[in-house]
Order: structure tokens, then C-alpha cells, then sequence
């Protein structure tokens, strides 16, 4: 019971200190809102307005029927280019994709003699250039089926009906929106803890802590909860005012269970600050030994690049990230509405991972103290 | 030249509204020497800020050495002319850098010739007997060394003004002795040299010409010393301070040592042959004491003798190497929390939670104590009373002056009621008549309640308070005994000659101080104004210096960039592959494990076990275990044959919007084989050959190699966190740690500095970036395509830009902590989402794209994915070129901007 009462009271204390630091409070409003607003809304994943011309050599009816056909939103209009600028405009990256429609290709396509159509592809745009060059594909294809015609899809013997579930328009910005909301939180849990432990050594107040009846547990129970409680605070508000509010995200799961899911991760990644802040002997040395540690676990973490895609010696040691585990939980419970029933494995691993980091943090705490 | 030096008239000055000076005015005359007393917090500081043009005049005129001082002007041609020592043991120094390194970069700073500086140095250090030490690390000298350090940097520029904040504070007597000698010395070969000192040492004020008194923000007397002391009792300047304080209300009887009761022979804190050693460096050596119940112990000694070390060794902070000590019968336990529950320690540099109140601050403590409730908010109550804080329970304790801040401290020491009290400088910069009073709270804990202090101070009068005293120097304990044995067996009149003895006797006895050569009064030096490039070169030697100095800082910068590139040249694939399906066949027939087998052959779907009703599709899908379900509707093949267009149904998780559209396209596809291969299978006649054939050419990455586009491009994003973060808390550290007044106070102009602190991280980064190109061509295989003289400019502009964009940060933040958090936030999204890896900046929008096109990461991306692989040099790349330059000019400007060459 004394243990709580001193942790409460040392949390307290963490919290009016935070209160105190204007700038930084003004960074944890632009991680909560802006930065989760603006890419939610601006950036689409899959293929969105992207650039292509066309070289047309056959200047037929085929051949601007075929350019009529690629639209936005997935495309911009296309432009025409002559045909010795095919080239300089590809490598200049003006644009990702120019199809060249070769002379008397109409003709050719008439009298059976299967012409070509070449679509040049920037293979280094690459999100959308795999994609963007299939529908451009399925556009054509479509079209000439359609000029020479032959059977459509209304003729096909079966039918393909694919439906996404959890986000039936596949909305990237509901994702993207998410994914900023754990990424900050990761960089916040790992960054404000470690870094307030290492200023107050720097400024000598962690001396003070240690010679009171304290344990190193308490100390650092004390900081993981009050910067929990502040970025389970800001994660609260920014999922009801801006994903739900301005984003206008339908959230199908329990926020509650995702808020407490999200204490849980807390605890794994800010212990993880607290034993990264005790390899490194000052402010400076702790940032840069961070860098390296959250920014792959934003970029492996599943969300910016497809676990199944890495080699199997990667996607191993990613599976001891907690971020791994909270963003695929994080998608469970919000959009599928998965519950504890269906999680628990997921569970288990984020809380043994937090169990482990919590447990070096703890031994390195007590041992750095000595020196 | 005028015949004042300084003059003043209704200076004011006040930070977030509170008035530190109020309407002071003075005028000192040139080559005169004046003290400035007054308690902590009293605005000295403030004042000498001022003069030395470091902070900025907020109301009122002041004329330093002949000209108004907000005058930029003026104060460009004071630089040289003004030395200036801030507060504080070797706060403005550079702990990493050697004795002779410090002086050197000062005199770099004031543009001093090779010749003049060896020449200067050389006779400073024979005068400050430190020559022997030159090459030692300024963080490992003592404070006494730290000082005199100090002023060689002050002096070796041969100012007209020397101002001194507190330069003695902290330093034992004989330190203090030398360094008032060698000031005499300097001044005697420059008889023009002003002298302007704060101290607290009243005996030190009494020794110049001129005394100023502040109180309060208020100028409460100045003239000539002897003058002002006639007015207190007995003619000394402590008496006649707190006659003008108009203290009369104040003054309270002197303080009397009531006599130790009847001697305990309990003993409470015992150390024996107590050693503590950090590698080569030995703080303590065997270290003996024992301190009865009851007994006010004191430690005396300058700072970094020891003192410190070994007090946090009785209390279990440090382990000891050797020896033992004993804290109530009990050997010294770290993890004992019940003696804890006995002790009070008061650190030197804790001084409360700023943002709590008075009361707040003791209730916490009680309850960290396990005090119950009621109890605690008694007790807290029971002291506010008795410590005189009774008019200021509510206040913040960050607001209080130093004096009640440290009773204060004191009371929380004591909210347990400890039975042993270990106070490590507890009266450090408090006032006389404060610390008086502080002691009345001492003895009253000693002789009424027998509870045992072990104190130390470097003030003697403090010490002749003290039961028993112990001299350290070095490390070592000296001599220990009462303060009149201690005089009585040096010969002395007073402890701090035995003091000073003692410390001779133990240093062996020091020959005179050499002559200052002549070189200290030769030509005054002309200081280059506007942009100097010699100043700038001192900087970055310096800077380099440091880096180098910290190999671990180095090491995690190199290291951390190379971890990262082969991860996520590794883990970054844009490539769907191995999508996780399963089927829920409703049919069974022939047909639908036909449809059903082109899935499985795809090299892009990975078949789990198959599905049995519908529920399980949807929690299967749920959990993402599959990320795609096929649904073969009952009769399917029936059907099909029957030409009745059965459907089946694709279930994707839509989850991550990105996977989905993509398995989407593949699940599009392979049902299109699937059509291919029925219509050829029910009458190959009409199955013709497609109408026309579509060729897609994958340029400037033929095979598809993920690693192609995505290892140039992560260079990109390694080489905008790892150069911020290097410079991110480049300039905000010295705000934090003190060394900024350097800059306020040199002729280093705003450009000199950024670029100066710029500089090293920018050669850091270019050794990144050949690192991460060999990696990417060596380990990756990743084929050079274009020109290697474009990529090598083109990423020199790119860590201009965000190594610029790190110090930006540092100029707008006020924490570490805020520009640690500030890089990280303010890079990740920009690099990461806008700038082209994952999606191309030409597919974004509204803010957005702005940031996409303003953050310079997807410049360098189009650079460095342009060179490699679409051979491209600068004739197509100098749009890109240019917008990393314009960035790199803009956040400098800010920076610019955003520095300040004064305080508040």
C-alpha cells in the first residue's frame, strides 16, 4: 500500500514538471493533431493521381479512345509527348508511366495482326508502379476486348464479387490516420521517459530520490505511469477529436479495451526507454542510440512495408518489437473489432516483451546507479 | 579615455514580470576595485549581466567604458576590452577539453596571434602554478584549479573591465589566497584594469576600495568601503549590511554555542579507511571518522575534495572500493530501506520540486516517508511554524530566495524526524544573517532532540560552530579534531590559517608566486569584427574535439546509421507476396478445386487450412490470420456448366488499406487466368489469341529488385535523423549546462557559432553517406548507374539541410528533452510519408504535398534514386539541388534569427 501511495505521489510530481516545458507540450500537440490530420487526408495509398503520358504514333480513333480511358482519381490526364522525349521525360521522373502507341496500331489490331502496346514504367516509384501498371492493364485490356468485340465481363462464366472487409472502400487515410497515432506514441514513450531519467541525473535530483526509503521499482514504476497516463491521455483525445471528429473514421471496436491495450504497450516501450537511458551516459549519446532503435520499429512495425515480404531472419527478430505487436492488435481492435478472446496470443507477446524490457531496465537501473 | 569606468542610472531589469533590479544607479571610476555584496537572489547577477553587455538593458542608461551598452556598436568594440566570469565552478569552461586547451580556444576567440598566445598562456599558467596540469581535462580539476582556469581564460584576452561573479565561492582558503594574489599580480601590470566582484566573503568585500550593496533588487549603499563599514558595529562590512538592510527589527542576539551534553559514546556514522576510486581517479582515500550521537560534525574543503563522495557513500549512493562505514550500527546498505527511515540528507544540488508549493513539498516528502495522513499534514504544519515559512506555505518553492528555500530544504530533511541529519553544503550562497538562523535550527536539532549532523561547508566561521571538524583536501583527510585544538596545533590565530597551513603543509611548501611576464601589459589586441573565419575554425576545432573526446556519441552515430541501413535495405519491400488464404469451398466439386488451384500455384498466396462456415471466415479474417478468404458459392460447378454465372466471393481484410488493394489486384488476376483457362478448356476454337498484346517494361529496375529503388532511397531517411539529432541539442545543451555565456560574452558572432557547431556534424554525416553508398553498392548489389560527383554534391547539400534543420531546433527549444522530442517528431513524418519512399510525392495533396516538396528528404531521395539507377547527373538534378540549398539558406536564416547574442 506504501508502495502505491509513493508511486502516486512520484507521479504526481513527474506530471507538474512535464506541465512546465511550453515547447514541448507544443510538439505533443502537433504529434497528436497535425501530424495525424495532414497524411491521413493527403496522402493516398494505392495508386492516386499518378503521371503518365501518352506517345501516340498512330493518331487513330484506338488510339485516343485508349488515352480517354485513364482517368483520375487513380491517374492524372494524360499528356502527349512526342516520341523522342519518351525517354528524357521517364528519366527526369516527370512522369511514372508512358504508354507509346506504335503507328497503324489500329490498323494492325483490324487485320489480326497483334500489334504492340508498350507501357514504360519508372520501376523506382514503387508503390504505385507495380500497381499503377496492372490497372493500366486491366484498362486497356478492357477496352480493346470492348473495340474488337469480344465477350466482356457480363459474359464471363463466373463471376469475381471481392469485398474488403472492416474499410469496404479500402480508405487509406483510415490506416495512415492509426499508424500515426502508434507511431507517435512510440516515439514519445521511448523518447520522454529516457530522457527525463537521464536529465535528472544530469542535474543531480535523481541523488535526492535514491537516499529517500525508495526502491529503484518505485522510481521507475513512477515514470512509466505518469507518462503513460499523459500519452494515454493525448491518445484518447486525438481517436475521439481527430480521427472520429475531423477524420470522420467510423472506429468499430471498444476504445476502451484499445486504450487499455495501449497502457500495455506503454509499459513495454517505456521501459525500453528507461534501459536504452541507462546504456547511455548523457543526453546526446542516449538520442543518437535511439534512433536506431524506434525509427525501425516505425518502419518494420507491418504498417509502412509488409512483414510477410521481409526474410524470415528479420521478420523473427521484429516479432521482439513491441511495435509489431501493438500496431496489429491496434488494427484488430479498432477496425475488426476483434476482442480479448480472439487477441490473446498478441497479448501475451506484447506484455512478456514488456516483462523482459521492464526487468533489464530494472537490473541496469539499480547497477548505473553505482557509477 | 573617461574617468568612469561604469555608470548607471535607474537600471531596472525583471524577468516574467518580476523586478530583479530596481533603479539602481552608481558610477565607478576606471582602475578602481569594487565589491558587490548581497544575499542570494539580491539581483548581483543580474547587474554584472548587464554590464558585461551579456544580458539585454531592459529600462534605465548604462555607460560601460565610455558608451551606452545597448549600443550594438559599442558593444561589438567592448568584447575585447571586457572580461567576464560567470557564476558558477567552471560552469562557462568545456569539461572535456584540456587546461591549455580551454585557454587556447578563448584566445582564438579574441583573435590573438599563435605567438602572443603561447607567450600569454605560458606566463597565465606559471601564475596560477596550473603549467604542470596543462594537459589535464578540465572536468577533472578541482574547484580551486577550475577557478584559476578561469581566469587565465578571462585574462588572456588583457581586458580594461574584469568582472567576477562569485569567483571564489566554493574554493578552499589557500586556493582563494592564490587567486586574489594572482588578480593583484595582473592588475599591478595594468594599472588601467577595473575590477568589479561579487562575492559572499565579507573579509574579501573588505579588501577594495569600493562596496556596493543590493538587496532585494535595490542599491541599499555604495561608496568607499571604509566609509560604509564605520556605520556597522565594530567597523566590519557584515554589521554595517545588515544596518542598511534596515534590519534593526532583524538583528538578533549573536549566536551561542550551547556547550555538547554529556559525551554519548554511541556512535552514529563511523568510516574506516573508507576508499572510492572511479578508474585511475581515487575521490576518496582511506577516509577515517567516527561522529557520536549528538555531535554537529563538519567536513571542510574546497569543492571536489572529496566532501561530496564521501557523503554519498555514508548514504549508500556510491559504493565504496574499499574500507567500510556504518550509519547507526549498521553497515552502509544500499537496499536498506529502515536506516534510510533514520537519515535526513539534504543534497547540494537538490533544491525541491520547483512547481510545488512550500506545503506541497513537505506532505510529499512525509508521505514518501510512509508518514500516515494525518500525521504528515501535522508535522508539515508543526514546521512551516517553526521554520518561519509560515507566510509563504502556498508558494511555489521554485519562487523562494535561496535562504528560505534552503530551510526549506532543511525541514524536509526532517519530516521523518531522522535521528542522524547528513547536509552536504546546506548554507552554500545564503546570506549571513540567513545562515545564522539556519544554524539556531541546527543546534536546537543537536541539543534538544540529540540528533546527530554531519555537515559540510567551506564558510569558517561555520566551521568554529561545528563539535568536531575534519580538514580534506584531495581526497584525504588532513587533520580532525575541535576547531580550538585544530588552531592551537597549526600555531594559528584563526582555523582558516590553520587551514591554510595545513593544506601548505600538505601541498609541501609552495615557492612565490612567479612574476607575470610583461607580455600580460603589451598591446591590446584588435579584435576583427563582422564574420571571422579564425573564429569560426576555433569553434569547430573545439566542437571536433569534444566529438572525438565522446567515442561512444561517435560510434552510436557511425554504427547506428550502418544498423539501419542493412534493416531496412533488407526489411523495406513494397513487394505482396505470401498473402495468407484460405477457402471456404461450399461445392467440392471438380471445378471449384479447379478455380481454386490457380490460387494456390500463385507464387503470391500462401494457403492456410481450409475454412468451414461462414462464422469461422469472419473471425479468421478478424484475428488476421488471413488476409483474403475465397467463398465458392454451393453448386458451383454446377452451375458454371449451366452457363448460370455462379459467383464467387474474394473476403479481403481491409485492415491496411495498401496490402488490400494490392491483394485485390491479384486476386483480379489470377481470376482472369482462371477465364482464360475455362474458355480454352469449353471450346479451344473460340478461345483466340488476345486481340492485341500489351508489353510493360520495368525501366531503371528490370528485374523488380525491391532493394534497387529502396537502398538509395533509405539513405535518404537514415541521413535526415541521424545529422539532426547530432546537432539537435547542439546549442540548447549549452543553454542547459552554462556555457553559452561564452557566446554572450566573445566576440563570436550568431553565423560564426551555428556554422562553427555545424561544421564537425556535417563531416560526420559525409562520412555516413560514403558508408551507407559502399554499403548499398557492396552489400546490395545495387548497380551506380549516373554520376558520382552529382550524388556527392547533392548529399553535401543534403546534410547542410538537415544538420541546419537540428540546430533550428536547438535555437527554438528550451529543454533537452524538448529537442530530442522536436527532431524526432518534426523529421519522422516528413521523411517517412512524404518523401517518396513509400508513396510518390506526386500522389499527395493540400499540406501534404507542401511538405513534401518544403522537407528536403524527397529532394535527396530523387538525387540519390536518379544517380544510381537512371544515370542522371546535375543537369536534370539542380531543381533538387537548389531546393536542398534553399532550405539549408532558409532554417539558417531562422536559426539566425532565432539566436539571440544577449539574455533576457
Amino acid at each position: 500500500m506504501d508502495k502505491l501511495a509513493h508511486i502516486f505521489r512520484l507521479g504526481l510530481k513527474e506530471l507538474t514538471s512535464l506541465r512546465h516545458d511550453s515547447v514541448l507540450l507544443l510538439f505533443l500537440l502537433y504529434a497528436f493533431s497535425v501530424a495525424i490530420y495532414m497524411p491521413a487526408t493527403g496522402s493516398v495509398i494505392g495508386v492516386h493521381n499518378a503521371s503518365v503520358a501518352f506517345v501516340d504514333e498512330d493518331h487513330s480513333q484506338l488510339s485516343r479512345r485508349l488515352a480517354e480511358a485513364v482517368q483520375p482519381p487513380e491517374f492524372q490526364a494524360p499528356e502527349l509527348l512526342p516520341y523522342d522525349q519518351l525517354d528524357a521525360a521517364l528519366d527526369g521522373g516527370r512522369f511514372t508511366f508512358v504508354i507509346d502507341v506504335p503507328a497503324n496500331f489500329q490498323a494492325d489490331l483490324l487485320a489480326g495482326r497483334q500489334p504492340a502496346l508498350q507501357v514504360n514504367v519508372d520501376a523506382t516509384a514503387m508503390s504505385q508502379a507495380f500497381m499503377g501498371a496492372r490497372y493500366l492493364g486491366q484498362i486497356f485490356q478492357r477496352e480493346l476486348l470492348d473495340y474488337s468485340g469480344r465477350q466482356t465481363a457480363e459474359q464471363a462464366p463466373v463471376r469475381l464479387s471481392s469485398r474488403a472487409l472492416f474499410n469496404p472502400n479500402l480508405q487509406g487515410g483510415w490506416f495512415l490516420a492509426l499508424f500515426q497515432i502508434v507511431n507517435h506514441i512510440t516515439i514519445l514513450a521511448v523518447l520522454l521517459t529516457g530522457t527525463a531519467l537521464l536529465r535528472e541525473r544530469e542535474h543531480g535530483t535523481l541523488d535526492h530520490l535514491l537516499v529517500l526509503p525508495l526502491t529503484a521499482l518505485e522510481i521507475m514504476l513512477a515514470k512509466i505511469c505518469s507518462n503513460a497516463l499523459v500519452v494515454v491521455g493525448c491518445t484518447w483525445l486525438s481517436l475521439e477529436l481527430v480521427v472520429k471528429g475531423a477524420l470522420g473514421v467510423p472506429l468499430a471496436g471498444s476504445l476502451g479495451f484499445f486504450l487499455a491495450v495501449t497502457a500495455l504497450y506503454l509499459f513495454a516501450s517505456t521501459a525500453l526507454g528507461i534501459f536504452l537511458a541507462t546504456l547511455a551516459r548523457s543526453i546526446p549519446q542516449f538520442g543518437l542510440l535511439a534512433i536506431p532503435v524506434i525509427i525501425p520499429m516505425l518502419m518494420l512495425s507491418g504498417g509502412s512495408t509488409p512483414l510477410e515480404s521481409m526474410p524470415v531472419w528479420l521478420q523473427r527478430l521484429m516479432q521482439f518489437s513491441p511495435s509489431t505487436h501493438y500496431l496489429s492488435l491496434s488494427t484488430s481492435i479498432l477496425f475488426r473489432d476483434a476482442g480479448p478472446g480472439v487477441l490473446w496470443p498478441e497479448l501475451a507477446a506484447l506484455a512478456a516483451i514488456g516483462l523482459v524490457f521492464f526487468g533489464l531496465a530494472l537490473r541496469r537501473f539499480r547497477s548505473s546507479l553505482a557509477a | 579615455m573617461s574617468a568612469w569606468a561604469i555608470r548607471a542610472e535607474g537600471l531596472s531589469h525583471g524577468y516574467a514580470g518580476q523586478l530583479a533590479l530596481d533603479g539602481i544607479g552608481f558610477a565607478l571610476p576606471a582602475g578602481e576595485r569594487c565589491a558587490l555584496i548581497g544575499p542570494d537572489g539580491a539581483g548581483k547577477s543580474s547587474l554584472l549581466g548587464l554590464i558585461a553587455g551579456v544580458k539585454k538593458l531592459q529600462r534605465g542608461r548604462l555607460e560601460v567604458l565610455g558608451g551606452p551598452i545597448e549600443q550594438r556598436r559599442h558593444r561589438a568594440s567592448l568584447y575585447p576590452r571586457i572580461a567576464f566570469m560567470p557564476q558558477g565552478l567552471g560552469h562557462n569552461l568545456y569539461p572535456e577539453l584540456s587546461i591549455a586547451e580551454n585557454i587556447q580556444f578563448f584566445a582564438s576567440l579574441f583573435g590573438l596571434t599563435r605567438a602572443e598566445r603561447e607567450q600569454r598562456m605560458a606566463s597565465l599558467l606559471a601564475a596560477t602554478d596550473l603549467t604542470a596540469f596543462a594537459a589535464r581535462p578540465a572536468g577533472k580539476l578541482s574547484g580551486g584549479m577550475k577557478q584559476k582556469l578561469g581566469l587565465c581564460c578571462a585574462l588572456i584576452h588583457e581586458p580594461d573591465l574584469l568582472i567576477l561573479d562569485e569567483p571564489t565561492t566554493g574554493v578552499d582558503p589557500l586556493s582563494r589566497r592564490r587567486f586574489w594574489e594572482l588578480v593583484e599580480q595582473v592588475r599591478a601590470g595594468r594599472p588601467q584594469l577595473t575590477l568589479l566582484v561579487a562575492t559572499a566573503y565579507m573579509e574579501e568585500a573588505e579588501q577594495f576600495e569600493r562596496c556596493l550593496m543590493l538587496d532585494r533588487g535595490r542599491l541599499i549603499a555604495a561608496g568607499s568601503t571604509a566609509e560604509l563599514a564605520a556605520a556597522g558595529a565594530g567597523g566590519r562590512l557584515e554589521a554595517a549590511f545588515t544596518h542598511f538592510q534596515g534590519g534593526a527589527a532583524q538583528r538578533q542576539a549573536p549566536l551561542l554555542i550551547p556547550p555538547l551534553p554529556a559525551q554519548s559514546a554511541e556512535i552514529a556514522i563511523e568510516a574506516r579507511e573508507l576508499s572510492l576510486r572511479f578508474g585511475d581517479f581515487t575521490a576518496v582515500d582511506r577516509v577515517s571518522f567516527a561522529i557520536r550521537r549528538g555531535e554537529i560534525f563538519g567536513f571542510l574543503g574546497s569543492n571536489g575534495c572529496g566532501k561530496t563522495t564521501t557523503m554519498k557513500v555514508l548514504t549508500g549512493l556510491l559504493p565504496a572500493s574499499a574500507g567500510s562505514a556504518q550509519l547507526l550500527g549498521q553497515p552502509v546498505d544500499a537496499g536498506d530501506l529502515a536506516t534510510r527511515k533514520r537519515v535526513g540528507f539534504m543534497s547540494q544540488s537538490f533544491s525541491l520540486y520547483g512547481e510545488l508549493s512550500v506545503r506541497q513539498n513537505l506532505e510529499l516528502h512525509a508521505r514518501l516517508f510512509d508518514l500516515p495522513a494525518t500525521e504528515g499534514r501535522a508535522r508539515s504544519q508543526a514546521l512551516i511554524e517553526r521554520f518561519g515559512l509560515a507566510g509563504h506555505s502556498a508558494e511555489p518553492a521554485g519562487a523562494l530566495p535561496l535562504g528560505l528555500r534552503q530551510r526549506l530544504s532543511l525541514a524536509v530533511a526532517v519530516i521523518h524526524g531522522p535521528e542522524v541529519l547528513i547536509l552536504d553544503e546546506p548554507t552554500s550562497g545564503v546570506d549571513p544573517a540567513a545562515r545564522d538562523d539556519f544554524w539556531r535550527l541546527l543546534l536546537e536539532l543537536s541539543r534538544e532532540q540529540g540528533v546527530t549532523i554531519f555537515l559540510s561547508t567551506h564558510f569558517m566561521n561555520e566551521a568554529e560552530r561545528c563539535d568536531r571538524i575534519s580538514l580534506m583536501h584531495a581526497g584525504r583527510v588532513l587533520a580532525c579534531d575541535t576547531p580550538t585544538v585544530l588552531q592551537q596545533q597549526f600555531a594559528s590565530r584563526s582555523l582558516e590559517e590553520a587551514f591554510v597551513r595545513c593544506l601548505e603543509q600538505a601541498q609541501g611548501e609552495s615557492a612565490p608566486l612567479p612574476p607575470l611576464g610583461t607580455a600580460v601589459a603589451g598591446t591590446p589586441t584588435t579584435v576583427h569584427r563582422g564574420f571571422s573565419l579564425r573564429r569560426l575554425r576555433a569553434l569547430a576545432v573545439r566542437e571536433s574535439k569534444e566529438l572525438l573526446r565522446d567515442r561512444v556519441r561517435l560510434a552510436f552515430a557511425l554504427f547506428g546509421a550502418l544498423f539501419m541501413m542493412v534493416i531496412f535495405g533488407y526489411g523495406i519491400s513494397l513487394d505482396v507476396e505470401h498473402i495468407a488464404f484460405a477457402a471456404l469451398d461450399q461445392d467440392q466439386s471438380p471445378h471449384s478445386r479447379a478455380y481454386l488451384e490457380a490460387f494456390r500455384s500463385s507464387r503470391y498466396f500462401d494457403e492456410r487450412t481450409p475454412i468451414g462456415d461462414a462464422d469461422e471466415l469472419h473471425r479468421r479474417l478478424q484475428r488476421s490470420e488471413l488476409k483474403l478468404a475465397l467463398e465458392i458459392p454451393p453448386g458451383f460447378g454446377r452451375d458454371l456448366l449451366a452457363g448460370r454465372q455462379p459467383q464467387v466471393a474474394a473476403w479481403l481484410d481491409g485492415g491496411m488499406p495498401f496490402r488490400a488493394e494490392t491483394s485485390r489486384n491479384y486476386v483480379e488476376a489470377v481470376h482472369q487466368a482462371n477465364l482464360q483457362r475455362l474458355a480454352t478448356e469449353s471450346s479451344p476454337a473460340l478461345a483466340a489469341p488476345a486481340a492485341a498484346r500489351l508489353e510493360t517494361r520495368f525501366r531503371y529496375n528490370q528485374d523488380v529488385v525491391s532493394v534497387n529503388a529502396i537502398g538509395p532511397g533509405v539513405m535518404a531517411l537514415i541521413l535526415a535523423f541521424i545529422p539532426a539529432m547530432l546537432t539537435a541539442l547542439g546549442v540548447v545543451r549549452e543553454k542547459e549546462l552554462g556555457s553559452i555565456s561564452n557566446f554572450y560574452a566573445t566576440p563570436l558572432t550568431r553565423l560564426e557559432f551555428l556554422l562553427g557547431k555545424q561544421l564537425p556534424y556535417l563531416a560526420v554525416s559525409l562520412l555516413n553517406l560514403a558508408m551507407l553508398v559502399a554499403l548499398n553498392r557492396l552489400l546490395f548489389g545495387v548497380p551506380f548507374k549516373g554520376s558520382g560527383l552529382t550524388l556527392a554534391f547533392g548529399g553535401l547539400l543534403y546534410v547542410l539541410a538537415t544538420t541546419s534543420l537540428g540546430l533550428l531546433i536547438s535555437a527554438f527549444t528550451r529543454t533537452q528533452i524538448a529537442a530530442i522530442l522536436g527532431a524526432v517528431i518534426i523529421t519522422t513524418l516528413p521523411t517517412i510519408q512524404y518523401s517518396g519512399l513509400i508513396v510518390p510525392r506526386s500522389a499527395l495533396e493540400g499540406g501534404s504535398a507542401l511538405m513534401g516538396h518544403v522537407f528536403p528528404a524527397g529532394h535527396f531521395l530523387d538525387i540519390a534514386v536518379g544517380t544510381f539507377t537512371k544515370a542522371l547527373d546535375l543537369r536534370s538534378l539542380w531543381p533538387q539541388c537548389l531546393a536542398l540549398a534553399g532550405f539549408f539558406l532558409a532554417s539558417t536564416a531562422l536559426s539566425l534569427w532565432l539566436l539571440k547574442k544577449q539574455e533576457v
